[in-house]
């Protein structure tokens, strides 16, 4: 056959039909329910204490307040308590079609806004941003969006997961 | 080039887990991550970002990190010392990396900091 298959031993063993396509592209731009995470002022001292994070405006209302925060703030990573439910739909979503046997997180960025204190109820949406593949692997991009009660955005987190051999 | 060093110790992960909500046995239960192919329980890479973090904003003002993006690469592992290196460029973008001996943990991170 001279249809060019890229290398893809599989759809070459099948003449005529094109090459198989291994992740699938159909779930872009699905979004999820929106998830709400109410903030507490010992899961933030919990979350810095485990980080090692030290400064008192995570620990003492006084200082925080003293340092002009509303409440005791959180530590900027403390996104990943708020908004990781928000992600977990997608990557367990069929029609994403993540083989987790195989999965790493590849890669992570956030990018902060308004700051999280205690008190604060932080709604998170999350999107699948893109599915490609590129040399067997798949990568699976999610984006999510956390804002606080007053609307104010919070972070937004884009997370890369990669899946060998597809 | 500045840098931070922390050994997270045999325990780390257990709180990193019950701290994040993150309790993946490969991270908690040695037995398991041994039957997957790993040498022991692995460091969550979200706690070696956070650590990442914490060296990259220097005065500890949550405020002050705007962006921070990391590629995750080789396994961390409880009780061996991680090294993060911080390099400001000119243009301010501050450029860090995660170690444990020759193990690079993280890679190509990036920080942008608030002024």
């Amino acid at each position: 056959m001279t249809m060019s298959v890229r290398g893809r031993a599989k759809a070459a063993e099948r003449p005529g039909t094109l090459p198989a396509v291994a992740v699938k592209t159909g779930a872009i731009g699905k979004t999820y329910p929106p998830f709400a995470y109410e903030v507490g002022k010992e899961k933030i001292a919990e979350y810095a204490r485990a980080i090692g994070a030290e400064n008192p405006v995570h620990f003492d209302r006084d200082a925080a307040r003293e340092a002009g925060f509303r409440d005791v703030v959180a530590p900027p990573m403390f996104a990943v308590v708020y908004s990781s439910g928000s992600v977990a739909p997608g990557i367990f979503d069929p029609e994403v079609g993540i083989d987790f046997a195989t999965m790493v997180h590849g890669g992570q960025e956030f990018v902060w806004g308004e700051p999280v204190v205690s008190g604060d109820v932080i709604t998170t949406t999350t999107e699948v941003k893109d599915v490609s593949e590129k040399a067997g692997k798949g990568f699976y991009v999610f984006e999510s969006v956390s804002t606080n009660q007053d609307g104010q955005e919070v972070v937004r987190g884009t997370w890369t997961n990669i899946v060998r051999g597809v | 080039m500045t840098e931070l060093r922390v050994t997270p110790d045999k325990y780390l992960p257990h709180r990193y887990a019950g701290a994040s909500g993150d309790f993946n046995p490969i991270h908690i239960d040695t037995e398991f991550a041994q039957q997957v192919g790993l040498p022991r329980n692995i460091l969550h890479g979200l706690y070696s970002m956070a650590l990442v973090a914490r060296a990259a904003n220097t005065d500890g003002d949550p405020r002050a990190l705007r962006r921070l993006s990391v590629q995750f690469r080789g396994m961390g592992v409880p009780e061996e010392e991680i090294v993060i290196t911080r390099n400001e460029r000119d243009d301010g973008v501050v450029e860090l990396e995660a170690a444990q001996g020759d193990t690079k943990i993280i890679r190509n991170a990036e920080a942008e900091l608030r002024a």
